[in-house]
């Protein structure tokens, strides 16, 4: 078994919010990221693909089948965008850094031919990474 | 669904390499430049990944403002610009960076609640890193 990682970049603007909860309580539980008029990040996206290698191309996956697939299924979607507002996967849910890494590899996984999708980690900052392994 | 969260803090400390077990030719043999009796620093990179299931209300496995609070309180300020061996948790121990690895590890484990404890990484230089997931861990 061999893992492959791709890394891309996408900047896009988000702010959290629970309807559920009262003003106050947003406010408490999530400060400054609670302003309704969004702030941005520059987002860095590792995924990190396994399997064998195949014996005639050498290649664990098709890199450039990843990348196109990646571009398709994330930064085309979310780049550029306010994530709440443009991104479908965030109208019913808050775009946490935990709920981007789970909707992008929700994005991915079906799209995967050769290779099985392994992590997806999602840099908010150089400082804030959440990585997710598809585990329920 | 269960996500792992990372976060990344820096700090600055001082030690010096030196067992009281070993000679004095030893002790240079073992830790070479370490071994300088006044000591040298380094700027400490430090990882934490808890994990947990993402609540549904928040979006979080936990809340950050919570583990940075912890981690200010318990860790940094503990050790960001002290010199290493004047303190008790290294009065026996030598301070090397896996010992302070493990020694973080278990403050984090002792103290925060908010989350599962993954994996605690330090680097000590950019050249240089350690890893400590307790003492049944596997990265």
């Amino acid at each position: 078994m061999v893992y492959l990682t791709r890394k891309a970049e996408f900047s896009a603007s988000h702010y959290y919010h629970n309807p559920e909860f009262t003003p106050e309580e947003n406010q408490r539980i999530f400060g400054k990221c609670n302003n309704p008029n969004g702030h941005g990040h520059n987002y860095t996206l590792e995924v990190t693909v396994k399997g064998e290698v195949d014996p005639r191309s050498g290649f664990v996956v098709d890199l450039k089948q990843l990348k196109e697939v990646m571009h398709r299924e994330v930064l085309d979607a979310m780049d550029h965008r306010f994530l709440n507002k443009e991104v479908p996967d965030f109208f019913g849910q808050i775009p946490t850094t935990e709920n981007l890494a789970i909707a992008i590899w929700q994005r991915l996984e079906s799209k995967m031919r050769t290779a099985q999708l392994h992590r997806v980690r999602v840099y908010e900052t150089p400082d804030l990474f959440v990585d997710f392994y598809g585990e329920a | 669904m269960k996500a792992h969260l990372t976060r990344r803090y820096l700090f600055s400390a001082s030690h010096r390499l030196h067992s009281a077990e070993m000679s004095t030719e030893e002790n240079r043999d073992t830790y070479g430049k370490c071994n300088n009796p006044h000591g040298h620093g380094h700027n400490y990179a430090l990882e934490v990944t808890v994990s947990g299931q993402v609540d549904r209300a928040t979006g979080m496995v936990c809340n950050l403002a919570d583990l940075d609070g912890f981690v200010e309180k318990q860790v940094l300020q503990r050790y960001h610009l002290e010199n290493l061996n004047t303190l008790q948790e290294f009065a026996r121990t030598v301070p090397t960076t896996e010992n302070l690895c493990v020694e973080i590890f278990e403050i984090l484990q002792r103290g925060f609640r908010r989350a599962h404890l993954e994996r605690v990484r330090l680097e000590e230089t950019m050249m240089n890193s350690f890893e400590y997931a307790g003492p049944d861990g596997a990265r």
